[in-house]
């Protein structure tokens, strides 16, 4: 057996053990025995390019076979459930932003609109608030759904596409920043509301994105759909039926690409949804090329709303009027993101001690929500997005639950994965768009 | 971590009325006054500094729904007593709540109610959506309490089930037979509260390490928990910090 650099090994109980950083898998596999020894297990990550953040994959290989597959998470839990049950409501959806990374506006919301049926207000938030949510959420479904395509194409070798994904979502973020003041983890959309009104600034720019992002489309596909390395590598690759997504608890695209067309847009509407104008695209196929047709066609569907959302923005509160819940102030964006308004500021220090001795305590303390328990779900990028909430009656959450897509959809990677080859684990795994930050919450 | 039920009143600060609900049989009517009601700065009782010491503030207990519950949930509670023979046994209560329908089933029956949920054709409850862990601390007897949320995308309707057990004896039988999905969000439930479901195919920790001890989001587990060692500085873990006690 030739030593290499890049596979180091050294015999254990169990057999012999390759630690592997790189290199060829010639050298890798030259120092086990083809006819005795047929089946290697290979241990994928928890550090891997093409895990999407910090997923680990030990894989059972007969040849290039996988023979069995089992994920295992939990590298990037950070307790954040157990952390917002110390924090006041508002101060929580700071926390849940951080869930998801690629789809913060999602979990904002979903935490918002259960905050708000537990305080029994949902229909006291206003129009435009509402809107801008819609809008929101659709804009961060376009990045999410980018940042797929970006890193699936560069899973699959095609780097071009990830380039040109980043590109156009960066464009995104940088729309997010002239409205929230921040490109990722804005706390925007807060129980009550959001944050603070969408300048005209970011309105323009959003047309602009729209003007922009048909001709962009149209140069994915013509990169990616006819492309025979492309089409090898996705069609009839990772096939999970209705049957098996239903079993699995898999929703959002997987679910549609298999021809089921549920969507909680449609479904089970929330914010307003059922009064816009959107299809819902499905594909028969079920495997990862369906996956790719139905989040580019969703992309186009996020497109129609935004621009009725925009066409639809009429001026008004973007806050509940309810002054014992509503934040004391509109917020204001500074150049190191988003706070207080000087206004504000002088007004409680200079003018009004009333006014400060309220946005002391609904700051400090925050608001008081009735005892019981709620579970909204919305439609995020990756499926289906639920809170369960608890309230005790205090200003701090007692329990919130995620429902995160990425952590149920992921129990899908063995079905998908077992009985093909390695190589499509990755395009599988791809397929799903787990984020290991809203998996491992 | 006691709560503010178990102080005496000092000082005409109001202290909530007990919760009605902790019994060992029924189970909890609301979440005891936990943490969140002591305020930020320490402060005992319910944190009112406004001057009305005497005010109380009165919960109203979620009380078992009386029929008609209105919308789809009499007809699903209907079809599931038709098609559940020990639907009087399994079913200990049935709570309408901000427009959602809670069944408490009791814990050694949720399998089955599960799978009836599933199969039965006025029902068909096909997905499991999510099934999530809360630890009831003062409130009831059996405090830990396992939440099913399912779906029907067949009628479009959800309905939660409840189910409560006991630290000293925290089984109940796995979903994983009916639901596939349940899979990891039991191991995540058992990883994080310590219940543990019979008949799991590999119910161990998902979430926190394998050789972790204890179970984090129980309510007697202080957030931190551990001291961290930070180049050479000891920090404390934040729930003995200043602004949490």
């Amino acid at each position: 057996m030739t030593t290499s650099n890049y596979a180091s090994e050294r015999e254990t109980d169990e057999g012999r053990v390759f630690t592997v950083t790189g290199g060829d898998w010639d050298t890798i596999v030259s120092g086990t025995d083809p006819i005795n020894d047929e089946r290697i297990v290979v241990n994928m990550g928890p550090q891997h390019p093409s895990t999407h953040g910090v997923l680990r994959l030990i894989l059972e290989l007969e040849g290039e076979t996988v023979r069995e597959a089992r994920s295992v998470i939990g590298y990037l839990h950070t307790g954040i459930e157990k952390n917002l049950e110390y924090r006041n409501w508002v101060q929580g959806s700071t926390f849940v932003t951080r869930m998801d990374y690629l789809a913060p506006i999602f979990n904002e919301t979903a935490y918002a609109l259960a905050v708000e049926k537990l305080l029994g207000i949902t229909d006291d938030i206003t129009e435009r608030a509402t809107t801008i949510r819609v809008l929101m959420m659709e804009l961060n479904r376009i990045s999410s759904h980018l940042v797929w395509l970006a890193t699936t194409g560069m899973e699959l070798g095609a780097i071009s596409i990830m380039l040109y994904g980043f590109r156009e979502r960066e464009y995104i973020l940088d729309i997010f920043e002239t409205i929230t003041g921040l490109r990722m983890n804005h706390a925007y959309v807060r129980p009550g509301g959001v944050a603070q009104d969408v300048p005209d600034a970011a309105i323009v720019k959003i047309r602009e994105f729209l003007k922009m992002m048909p001709k962009k489309l149209k140069e994915y596909e013509d990169l990616l759909s006819g492309q025979p390395i492309w089409t090898e590598r996705t069609k009839n690759v990772a096939v999970l039926d209705v049957t098996g997504c239903v079993a699995l608890g898999i929703t959002g695209p997987v679910l549609r690409s298999a021809g089921l067309a549920w969507d909680l847009r449609k479904t089970m509407p929330y914010c307003g949804y059922e009064t816009y104008e959107f299809d819902v695209p499905t594909h028969p196929d079920g495997d990862v090329w369906g996956r790719y047709q139905v989040r580019l066609a969703e992309i186009r569907e996020s497109m129609k709303l935004v621009e009725q959302a925009l066409d639809r923005l009429r001026p008004g509160p973007v806050m509940v009027a309810d002054r014992k819940i509503a934040w004391p102030a509109q917020l204001a964006i500074g150049v190191d993101g988003m706070g207080n308004s000087l206004e504000h500021v002088a007004k409680i220090m200079g003018q009004s001690m009333e006014s400060l001795i309220h946005h002391f305590k609904l700051v400090t303390e925050g608001f008081r929500v009735p005892p019981g328990q709620v579970y909204v779900a919305i439609e995020a990028p990756r499926g289906e997005l639920g809170v369960h909430a608890v309230s005790d009656g205090g200003t701090r959450p007692y329990r919130v639950h995620y429902r995160e897509p990425s952590f149920v959809n992921l129990q899908a990677l063995p079905a998908m994965a077992e009985g093909g080859l390695i190589a499509d684990v990755i395009a599988g795994g791809a397929s799903l768009d787990p984020v290991m930050g809203g998996c491992d919450r | 971590m006691t709560s503010p039920t178990d102080k005496p009143n000092d000082g005409g600060v109001p202290v909530p009325v007990t919760p009605a609900g902790a019994s060992g049989t029924a189970p909890a009517e609301y979440p005891p006054a936990s943490p969140a009601g002591r305020g930020m700065f320490g402060n005992q009782g319910t944190g009112d500094v406004s001057g009305y010491g005497g005010l109380v503030r009165q919960r109203q207990p979620i009380e078992e729904a009386s029929r008609p519950y209105g919308g789809y949930f009499d007809e699903v509670r209907d079809a599931l007593e038709e098609a559940y023979p020990a639907f009087g046994d399994a079913i200990e209560k049935v709570v309408v709540d901000r427009g959602e329908l809670t069944l408490h089933v009791r814990p050694e029956r949720i399998a089955e109610v599960c799978q009836v949920m599933r199969d039965d054709l006025a029902l068909r409850f096909e997905l499991c959506s999510s099934v999530s862990g809360v630890d009831y601390l003062g409130a009831d007897e059996r405090r830990l309490h396992v939440v099913y949320l399912l779906t029907s995308m067949t009628y479009r309707r959800r309905v939660r089930l409840e189910a409560a057990v006991s630290v000293e004896a925290p089984h109940l039988p796995s979903v994983t037979a009916v639901y596939p999905t349940a899979d990891w969000q039991e191991r995540e439930a058992y990883d994080m509260f310590g219940i543990v479901f019979d008949g799991h195919p590999n119910l161990t920790r998902i979430l926190m390490p394998d050789d972790w001890e204890g179970h984090p989001q129980r309510k007697d587990y202080p957030l931190g928990g551990v001291p961290v060692e930070y180049k050479g500085a000891e920090i404390q873990p934040p729930d003995t910090r200043r602004s949490y006690q």
